[in-house]
């Protein structure tokens, strides 16, 4: 008997067809781009696809960079009054700087006549410190001349701007406070875990491992470095694992890489067999920790609700702040170099009391690059988990 | 049309229904009216019922009832017992162990004592159940070997979520009880000790548990085609070897130079698929417990192959003067 296609009998084997397509539908369009970062044949491959990297490459692009300023060996800090951190720029550039920041920073529905000035300046006296957004601005500058200077192992060669986070916005639009979870009503115990969250790349692991392992600075690193198990105590680690699997699939997912960007994924903690990639990487834990803690943390008291999270904790910076979905934020664009005032340790203080960083004491450095204080915090792995 | 029949696609005759061979135990417990279904028919026997439970069975569903609806209770609770948010994150849900913290204490149930509850009661149903599958067979006086096969799987569940925290001296190892938590567990599982892929017992598990599918579709073509000499009554052929038995091994001493006979067959296939689970059992339990690392285990004994590592080797940056 001949049969067509739309015979009875066919109709189940056709519904199949389209159902399969319908899944396929969530897929990318192939060919996928590849790259080989390892050895052959053991699958260290980076993948993109170049349609939605093009994608990515339209929606992170810096800005033009201003016209340099007219040289004038004028201090703007022998000028105008109450500058604690620009006080050594020449006045031409430190106007410049204002302007650019403005550019960055402020919203164009916040601009006055325009002019950006107004959203963190009293134009009745320019150097007051009246605003919230003054202060703020304050510490968030010392914050990029802080990574400028000492945190070169992560943010070299290109450095930092405002705007590499801020992309013409008061609030970078990747910012985290701390998640409280919802409250059960009954006893629901999900352990922190288990939610339809971002954070982890939409996996069903930990929902907030920023506040995990950047505020309350839990080690990362779990796997144990001897093969065979001591008797006492046991390495109980799964629950270690889920918490930093969460933290690198962040990571991975702010980053637009996979794992093996960083890692060889036969042993993540391997470091003989990283990529160099994991060293920045590393670097970057423990800036963002040290960014939070000195340069955003002291500024809770003065943040309005809205600039905060439901436990009242300031906004925070992360990998995503920067970086965006993006490998390299900006896809590398210098855009530091155009604007020295942020490349310079901050000028010595003339008044200190408003400066909420001027707390921190200088860490000891090794080779321009930072260290925090030789202590491990939070609630840490066991001693062996260092590899 | 005329159909090629043979007894895995039968003519479905409706009559009536089959109560099933005689037998002295538990005949009045079988409960019921049998039934037919058509679709059920295309990829079986058409006859639903009668089901024997008898008392293993009824508090074996009763446990396992009380399990499910524990779990459900705990994840609907978790999400404010929203039916919405249940349904958009029910594969996200769970119901977690005790933290660490607790060690094998019994924390109050908010905080992991509902998993203890739950594990309890789905124990007790899984190994009611199996009371169950033994009686049966007995009473049927068949062998044992279906109770068997599902030992050798509980072995594996005892393993994973009772034996192996019993000798870490923590609940927490446990897995969780929800879909993408469990297998978000098990990977975060293989990395916390070091890449399961290193444990040689995993391998084996792996090796059988593919071996089973392959098996499984080897003889599975191999009776399908010698149907039409009467293959699809290969236990006949055991005893009474015929041309479809013939033809068959002669299939495979063309193809690959052995065959494996009606009989054994069968013993391959049911030990390759037993020995998934014992064989992963045995993995599970000496993970944390004996081995810490299986990468570092497969170093120390020549199992992991060496490869250049491509540009210069990075670091530790933990182990430079001054780091953290």
């Amino acid at each position: 008997m001949r049969t067509t296609l739309f015979a009875k009998h066919k109709a189940l084997p056709l519904a199949a067809v389209g159902v399969a397509l319908l899944m396929a539908g969530g897929c990318e369009r192939p060919p996928p781009q590849s790259t080989q970062l390892g050895y052959r044949g053991v699958g260290q491959i980076a993948f993109v696809n170049p349609r939605t990297l093009a994608a990515l490459h339209e929606a992170n692009i810096a800005p033009e960079s201003l016209a340099p300023a007219v040289p004038i060996p004028v201090n703007a800090g022998s000028v105008y009054q109450n500058l604690q951190v620009l006080g050594d720029v020449p006045i031409t550039e430190f106007t410049r700087q204002m302007s650019a920041i403005a550019e960055w920073v402020v919203p164009k529905d916040q601009w006055v006549n325009g002019q950006g000035c107004v959203y963190c300046h009293d134009l009745n006296n320019m150097a007051a410190d009246t605003k919230y957004q003054k202060v703020v601005a304050r510490s968030m500058i010392k914050m990029t001349k802080r990574a400028n200077v000492d945190w070169k192992a992560h943010v070299a060669p290109s450095g930092v701007t405002c705007y590499t986070c801020h992309r013409g916005n008061a609030i970078p639009q990747y910012v985290w406070t701390t998640n409280p979870g919802e409250k059960p009503r009954a006893s629901g115990y999900v352990g922190d875990q288990n939610r339809l969250s971002p954070v982890p790349a939409f996996a069903s692991l930990p929902y907030d491992p920023l506040t995990t392992y950047f505020d309350q600075e839990k080690v990362v690193a779990l796997t144990p470095k001897t093969a065979v198990s001591p008797i006492d105590p046991k390495t109980v680690n799964t629950k270690n694992a889920e918490g930093t699997y969460a933290l690198m699939n962040y990571i991975s997912k702010s980053l637009g890489v996979g794992c093996n960007h960083c890692h060889n994924s036969r042993q993540f903690a391997d470091w003989a067999q990283s990529s160099p990639a994991r060293v920045k990487g590393w670097y970057a834990i423990r800036m963002v920790r040290e960014a939070n803690k000195n340069f955003i943390m002291p500024l809770t008291d003065i943040l309005p609700a809205s600039r905060k999270g439901p436990l009242g904790d300031p906004m925070r910076v992360a990998c995503e702040t920067c970086h965006q979905g993006v490998n390299k934020p900006l896809f590398g664009a210098e855009m530091a170099k155009d604007y020295p005032a942020l490349l310079t340790p901050p000028a010595p203080s003339p008044a200190p009391a408003a400066a909420p960083a001027a707390a921190a004491p200088p860490p000891a450095q090794v080779e321009a690059v930072p260290a925090l204080e030789p202590k491990v915090t939070g609630v840490a792995g066991t001693a062996s988990a260092v590899m | 049309m005329a159909e090629y029949q043979n007894i895995f696609t039968t003519v479905q005759i409706r009559g009536p229904a089959y109560p099933g061979v005689p037998h002295e135990e538990g005949q009045r417990d079988r409960i019921g009216k049998p039934f037919f279904n058509y679709w059920v028919g295309k990829i079986g026997d058409s006859q639903i019922g009668p089901i024997y439970l008898g008392v293993s069975g009824v508090l074996s569903v009763l446990c396992g009832f009380i399990a499910l609806f524990i779990i459900g209770f705990n994840m609907g609770a978790s999400v404010g017992f929203s039916p919405m948010k249940f349904f958009q994150q029910f594969f996200w849900l769970a119901l977690e162990p005790p933290s660490a913290e607790y060690g094998l204490h019994i924390p109050p149930l908010a905080k992991g004592g509902w998993w203890l509850i739950t594990g309890f009661f789905l124990t007790v149903s899984i190994l009611l159940w199996w009371v169950r599958t033994y009686r049966r067979a007995v009473a049927l006086r068949t062998g044992t070997h279906m109770a068997w096969a599902f030992a050798a799987a509980i072995w594996l569940y005892l393993v994973i979520g009772f034996f192996r925290p019993l000798l870490m001296g923590s609940w927490s190892e446990a897995p969780p009880f929800g879909i993408f938590p469990h297998l978000d567990w098990t990977s975060a599982f293989s990395i916390a000790y070091g890449n399961l892929y290193y444990n040689p017992f995993h391998m084996l598990s792996i090796a059988f548990l593919y071996g089973s599918a392959l098996l499984f579709a080897m003889h599975a073509g191999t009776i399908l085609s010698v149907t039409r000499y009467g293959g699809d009554r290969e236990i006949d052929q055991i005893v009474d070897r015929g041309t479809a038995a013939e033809r068959a091994a002669l299939f495979w001493r063309w193809t690959m130079g052995f065959n494996a006979s009606m009989e054994s067959i069968h013993r391959w296939a049911y030990w390759f698929s037993v020995l998934v689970v014992i064989t992963g059992g045995i993995g599970i339990l000496l993970t944390g417990t004996v081995v810490d690392n299986w990468y570092l285990w497969g170093i120390k004994h020549g199992l992991v192959p060496p490869y250049p590592v491509t540009g210069v080797p990075v670091p530790d940056p933990a182990s430079l003067p001054g780091a953290l």
